[in-house]
Protein backbone atom coordinates (compact mmCIF):
# COMPACT_ATOMS: atom_id res chain seq x y z
CA UNK A 1 0.00 0.00 0.00
CA UNK A 2 2.85 2.36 0.90
CA UNK A 3 4.67 1.80 -2.38
CA UNK A 4 1.34 2.29 -4.17
CA UNK A 5 1.15 5.76 -2.57
CA UNK A 6 4.68 6.53 -3.69
CA UNK A 7 4.06 5.41 -7.28
CA UNK A 8 0.82 7.42 -7.41
CA UNK A 9 2.62 10.63 -6.38
CA UNK A 10 5.68 9.93 -8.54
CA UNK A 11 3.67 9.21 -11.69
CA UNK A 12 1.45 12.28 -11.27
CA UNK A 13 4.57 14.43 -10.69
CA UNK A 14 6.17 13.08 -13.88
CA UNK A 15 2.97 13.52 -15.88
CA UNK A 16 2.22 17.09 -14.76
CA UNK A 17 5.87 18.15 -15.00
CA UNK A 18 5.87 16.97 -18.63
CA UNK A 19 2.58 18.76 -19.26
CA UNK A 20 4.17 22.03 -18.07
CA UNK A 21 6.44 21.97 -21.10
CA UNK A 22 3.96 20.27 -23.47
CA UNK A 23 1.05 22.71 -23.07
CA UNK A 24 1.20 25.61 -25.49
CA UNK A 25 -0.98 27.88 -23.37
CA UNK A 26 1.24 29.17 -20.52
CA UNK A 27 -1.72 29.48 -18.13
CA UNK A 28 -2.38 25.74 -18.53
CA UNK A 29 1.32 25.13 -17.88
CA UNK A 30 1.14 27.13 -14.66
CA UNK A 31 -1.93 25.26 -13.44
CA UNK A 32 -0.28 21.95 -14.29
CA UNK A 33 2.65 23.11 -12.18
CA UNK A 34 0.20 23.74 -9.34
CA UNK A 35 -0.95 20.09 -9.43
CA UNK A 36 2.71 19.06 -9.44
CA UNK A 37 3.48 21.17 -6.35
CA UNK A 38 0.65 19.52 -4.43
CA UNK A 39 1.87 16.03 -5.34
CA UNK A 40 5.44 16.91 -4.34
CA UNK A 41 3.95 17.90 -0.97
CA UNK A 42 2.34 14.45 -0.82
CA UNK A 43 5.71 12.87 -1.52
CA UNK A 44 7.21 14.85 1.37
CA UNK A 45 4.49 13.46 3.64
CA UNK A 46 5.50 9.90 2.74
CA UNK A 47 9.07 10.87 3.72
CA UNK A 48 7.85 12.05 7.17
CA UNK A 49 8.71 15.66 6.32
CA UNK A 50 5.39 17.23 7.31
CA UNK A 51 6.75 20.72 7.79
CA UNK A 52 8.33 20.68 4.36
CA UNK A 53 5.02 19.47 2.90
CA UNK A 54 3.10 22.36 4.44
CA UNK A 55 5.79 24.84 3.36
CA UNK A 56 5.64 23.37 -0.15
CA UNK A 57 1.92 24.12 -0.33
CA UNK A 58 2.15 27.52 1.35
CA UNK A 59 5.18 28.91 -0.47
CA UNK A 60 5.24 27.12 -3.82
CA UNK A 61 1.55 26.52 -4.49
CA UNK A 62 0.49 29.70 -2.67
CA UNK A 63 3.10 32.32 -3.48
CA UNK A 64 5.55 31.23 -6.19
CA UNK A 65 2.79 30.08 -8.51
CA UNK A 66 1.00 33.41 -8.14
CA UNK A 67 4.27 35.04 -9.18
CA UNK A 68 4.46 32.78 -12.25
CA UNK A 69 0.89 33.60 -13.21
CA UNK A 70 1.61 37.32 -12.82
CA UNK A 71 4.60 36.98 -15.13
CA UNK A 72 2.44 35.16 -17.71
CA UNK A 73 -0.16 37.91 -17.49
CA UNK A 74 2.44 40.72 -17.54
CA UNK A 75 4.03 39.36 -20.70
CA UNK A 76 0.60 38.58 -22.17
CA UNK A 77 1.70 35.35 -23.87
CA UNK A 78 -1.33 33.65 -25.36
CA UNK A 79 0.29 30.67 -27.07
CA UNK A 80 3.92 29.71 -26.98
CA UNK A 81 5.08 28.36 -30.34
CA UNK A 82 8.71 29.44 -30.41
CA UNK A 83 10.24 26.48 -28.61
CA UNK A 84 8.19 23.66 -30.10
CA UNK A 85 10.60 23.13 -32.98
CA UNK A 86 13.05 21.65 -30.50
CA UNK A 87 10.91 18.59 -29.67
CA UNK A 88 12.86 16.05 -31.72
CA UNK A 89 16.27 17.22 -30.51
CA UNK A 90 15.03 17.28 -26.91
CA UNK A 91 13.58 13.76 -27.15
CA UNK A 92 16.84 12.41 -28.59
CA UNK A 93 18.93 14.03 -25.87
CA UNK A 94 16.46 12.89 -23.21
CA UNK A 95 16.70 9.28 -24.42
CA UNK A 96 20.51 9.41 -24.23
CA UNK A 97 20.36 10.84 -20.70
CA UNK A 98 17.86 8.14 -19.64
CA UNK A 99 20.07 5.31 -20.90
CA UNK A 100 23.09 6.92 -19.28
CA UNK A 101 21.42 7.28 -15.88
CA UNK A 102 20.18 3.66 -16.02
CA UNK A 103 23.69 2.45 -16.80
CA UNK A 104 25.14 4.52 -13.98
CA UNK A 105 22.56 3.20 -11.53
CA UNK A 106 23.10 -0.44 -12.43
CA UNK A 107 26.88 -0.44 -12.85
CA UNK A 108 27.66 1.58 -9.76
CA UNK A 109 27.05 0.79 -6.13
CA UNK A 110 23.64 -0.93 -5.91
CA UNK A 111 23.49 -1.27 -2.13
CA UNK A 112 20.97 1.60 -2.00
CA UNK A 113 18.38 -0.64 -3.68
CA UNK A 114 17.87 -2.58 -0.45
CA UNK A 115 17.68 0.54 1.74
CA UNK A 116 14.37 1.35 3.34
CA UNK A 117 12.89 4.83 3.63
CA UNK A 118 12.79 4.88 7.40
CA UNK A 119 13.63 8.10 9.23
CA UNK A 120 15.91 8.33 12.23
CA UNK A 121 13.89 7.19 15.31
CA UNK A 122 15.52 9.96 17.34
CA UNK A 123 13.94 12.63 15.17
CA UNK A 124 10.68 10.66 15.00
CA UNK A 125 10.30 10.94 18.79
CA UNK A 126 10.23 14.73 18.63
CA UNK A 127 8.04 16.74 16.35
CA UNK A 128 9.16 17.35 12.79
CA UNK A 129 9.12 21.13 13.18
CA UNK A 130 10.91 20.93 16.52
CA UNK A 131 13.83 18.87 15.24
CA UNK A 132 14.07 21.12 12.20
CA UNK A 133 14.18 24.22 14.39
CA UNK A 134 16.89 22.76 16.60
CA UNK A 135 19.33 22.20 13.75
CA UNK A 136 18.31 25.27 11.74
CA UNK A 137 19.01 27.74 14.54
CA UNK A 138 22.21 26.10 15.80
CA UNK A 139 24.13 24.02 13.22
CA UNK A 140 22.83 25.77 10.13
CA UNK A 141 22.74 29.25 11.62
CA UNK A 142 24.87 30.85 8.92
CA UNK A 143 22.79 29.61 5.94
CA UNK A 144 19.69 30.76 7.83
CA UNK A 145 21.03 34.31 8.24
CA UNK A 146 22.27 34.20 4.66
CA UNK A 147 18.72 33.42 3.51
CA UNK A 148 17.49 36.75 4.81
CA UNK A 149 20.31 38.53 2.97
CA UNK A 150 19.38 36.75 -0.28
CA UNK A 151 15.74 37.74 0.20
CA UNK A 152 16.85 41.35 0.77
CA UNK A 153 18.74 41.25 -2.54
CA UNK A 154 15.68 39.74 -4.24
CA UNK A 155 13.49 42.54 -2.92
CA UNK A 156 15.93 45.27 -4.04
CA UNK A 157 16.10 43.62 -7.47
CA UNK A 158 12.32 43.46 -7.82
CA UNK A 159 11.92 47.12 -6.83
CA UNK A 160 14.66 48.32 -9.20
CA UNK A 161 13.34 46.27 -12.13
CA UNK A 162 9.74 47.31 -11.81
CA UNK A 163 9.78 50.83 -10.44
CA UNK A 164 10.17 53.61 -12.97
CA UNK A 165 12.65 56.40 -12.48
CA UNK A 166 14.79 54.90 -9.70
CA UNK A 167 17.98 54.69 -11.74
CA UNK A 168 17.33 57.93 -13.62
CA UNK A 169 16.93 60.02 -10.48
CA UNK A 170 20.26 58.76 -9.12
CA UNK A 171 22.24 59.73 -12.23
CA UNK A 172 20.69 63.17 -12.61
CA UNK B 1 9.52 -4.93 4.86
CA UNK B 2 9.23 -3.53 8.38
CA UNK B 3 9.85 -0.03 7.03
CA UNK B 4 7.01 -0.28 4.55
CA UNK B 5 4.59 -1.49 7.24
CA UNK B 6 5.58 1.47 9.42
CA UNK B 7 5.04 3.80 6.48
CA UNK B 8 1.60 2.31 5.79
CA UNK B 9 0.64 2.79 9.42
CA UNK B 10 1.92 6.36 9.33
CA UNK B 11 0.04 7.15 6.13
CA UNK B 12 -3.18 5.74 7.55
CA UNK B 13 -3.13 8.73 9.91
CA UNK B 14 -3.63 10.88 6.82
CA UNK B 15 -6.87 9.14 5.83
CA UNK B 16 -9.03 12.02 7.20
CA UNK B 17 -7.20 14.36 4.81
CA UNK B 18 -7.82 11.93 1.96
CA UNK B 19 -11.53 11.77 2.85
CA UNK B 20 -11.60 15.57 2.98
CA UNK B 21 -10.00 15.88 -0.48
CA UNK B 22 -12.44 13.32 -1.94
CA UNK B 23 -15.42 15.13 -0.36
CA UNK B 24 -14.24 18.53 -1.62
CA UNK B 25 -13.69 17.23 -5.16
CA UNK B 26 -16.96 15.31 -5.06
CA UNK B 27 -18.91 18.37 -3.90
CA UNK B 28 -17.65 20.40 -6.84
CA UNK B 29 -18.13 17.67 -9.43
CA UNK B 30 -21.57 16.55 -8.19
CA UNK B 31 -22.85 20.13 -8.03
CA UNK B 32 -21.67 20.87 -11.57
CA UNK B 33 -23.00 17.55 -12.93
CA UNK B 34 -26.36 17.97 -11.21
CA UNK B 35 -26.87 21.51 -12.48
CA UNK B 36 -25.87 20.37 -15.97
CA UNK B 37 -28.38 17.51 -15.88
CA UNK B 38 -31.43 19.38 -14.53
CA UNK B 39 -30.98 22.74 -16.29
CA UNK B 40 -33.26 23.66 -19.20
CA UNK B 41 -31.15 24.07 -22.34
CA UNK B 42 -32.21 26.80 -24.78
CA UNK B 43 -28.87 28.06 -26.09
CA UNK B 44 -28.75 31.39 -27.94
CA UNK B 45 -25.79 33.38 -29.18
CA UNK B 46 -26.52 36.16 -26.67
CA UNK B 47 -26.78 33.73 -23.77
CA UNK B 48 -23.51 32.00 -24.60
CA UNK B 49 -21.39 35.16 -24.56
CA UNK B 50 -19.23 35.91 -21.54
CA UNK B 51 -21.23 37.40 -18.67
CA UNK B 52 -19.66 40.71 -17.67
CA UNK B 53 -22.09 42.14 -15.10
CA UNK B 54 -24.66 42.88 -17.81
CA UNK B 55 -22.54 45.07 -20.09
CA UNK B 56 -21.32 43.67 -23.38
CA UNK B 57 -17.80 42.24 -23.33
CA UNK B 58 -15.52 44.58 -25.24
CA UNK B 59 -12.14 42.86 -25.15
CA UNK B 60 -10.31 39.63 -24.38
CA UNK B 61 -9.78 38.93 -20.68
CA UNK B 62 -6.10 38.19 -21.38
CA UNK B 63 -4.80 41.72 -21.36
CA UNK B 64 -1.41 42.80 -20.03
CA UNK B 65 -1.42 43.58 -16.32
CA UNK B 66 0.39 46.59 -14.87
CA UNK B 67 3.83 45.66 -13.53
CA UNK B 68 2.89 47.01 -10.09
CA UNK B 69 1.10 43.72 -9.41
CA UNK B 70 4.42 41.95 -9.84
CA UNK B 71 6.09 44.03 -7.12
CA UNK B 72 3.21 43.30 -4.77
CA UNK B 73 3.47 39.55 -5.53
CA UNK B 74 7.25 39.63 -5.02
CA UNK B 75 6.91 41.43 -1.68
CA UNK B 76 4.30 38.86 -0.69
CA UNK B 77 6.60 35.93 -1.52
CA UNK B 78 9.51 37.47 0.43
CA UNK B 79 7.53 38.15 3.59
CA UNK B 80 5.79 34.78 3.25
CA UNK B 81 9.18 33.06 3.43
CA UNK B 82 10.13 35.21 6.42
CA UNK B 83 7.04 34.03 8.30
CA UNK B 84 7.79 30.38 7.39
CA UNK B 85 11.11 30.70 9.23
CA UNK B 86 9.29 31.97 12.32
CA UNK B 87 7.35 28.70 12.79
CA UNK B 88 10.27 26.38 13.76
CA UNK B 89 11.81 29.25 15.72
CA UNK B 90 8.65 29.71 17.78
CA UNK B 91 8.48 25.96 18.53
CA UNK B 92 12.09 25.77 19.75
CA UNK B 93 12.11 29.21 21.39
CA UNK B 94 12.67 27.98 24.98
CA UNK B 95 15.46 25.56 24.04
CA UNK B 96 17.37 28.16 22.03
CA UNK B 97 17.44 30.75 24.80
CA UNK B 98 18.77 34.26 24.32
CA UNK B 99 20.95 33.21 21.35
CA UNK B 100 17.84 32.27 19.40
CA UNK B 101 16.32 35.68 20.08
CA UNK B 102 19.48 37.45 18.83
CA UNK B 103 19.57 35.25 15.71
CA UNK B 104 15.99 36.07 14.90
CA UNK B 105 16.53 39.79 15.59
CA UNK B 106 19.36 39.83 13.01
CA UNK B 107 17.15 37.92 10.58
CA UNK B 108 14.18 40.24 11.04
CA UNK B 109 16.51 43.27 11.05
CA UNK B 110 17.53 42.51 7.47
CA UNK B 111 13.86 42.25 6.54
CA UNK B 112 13.22 45.61 8.15
CA UNK B 113 15.98 47.03 5.93
CA UNK B 114 14.24 45.51 2.91
CA UNK B 115 10.89 46.87 4.07
CA UNK B 116 12.27 50.39 4.63
CA UNK B 117 13.96 50.25 1.22
CA UNK B 118 10.72 49.27 -0.52
CA UNK B 119 8.81 51.94 1.36
CA UNK B 120 11.39 54.68 0.64
CA UNK B 121 11.49 53.81 -3.07
CA UNK B 122 7.72 54.00 -3.25
CA UNK B 123 7.17 50.34 -4.12
CA UNK B 124 4.21 50.28 -1.76
CA UNK B 125 2.59 53.31 -3.43
CA UNK B 126 0.01 52.88 -6.16
CA UNK B 127 0.91 55.79 -8.41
Amino acid sequence: MASLVFFYFASIILLTASLVVIFRNPVYSALSLLVMFFHVAGLYVTLHAEFLAVVQIMVYAGAILVLYLFVVMLLNVKREERFHGQTNVAMGLGAIMLVESFLLMLQGDTSWLSLEATPNPETMAKGNVESLGEVLYSTYLFPFELASLILLVAMVGAVILSKKGILESKSS
Amino acid sequence: MVGLDLLAEYLSKYSPILIFIVLALGFGLVTLALSYLVQPKYPEAEKLTTYECGSEPFSDSRMPFPIRYYVIAMLFVIFDIEVIFLYPWAITFYDLGIIGLIEMLIFIGLFVVAYVYAWQKGALEWD
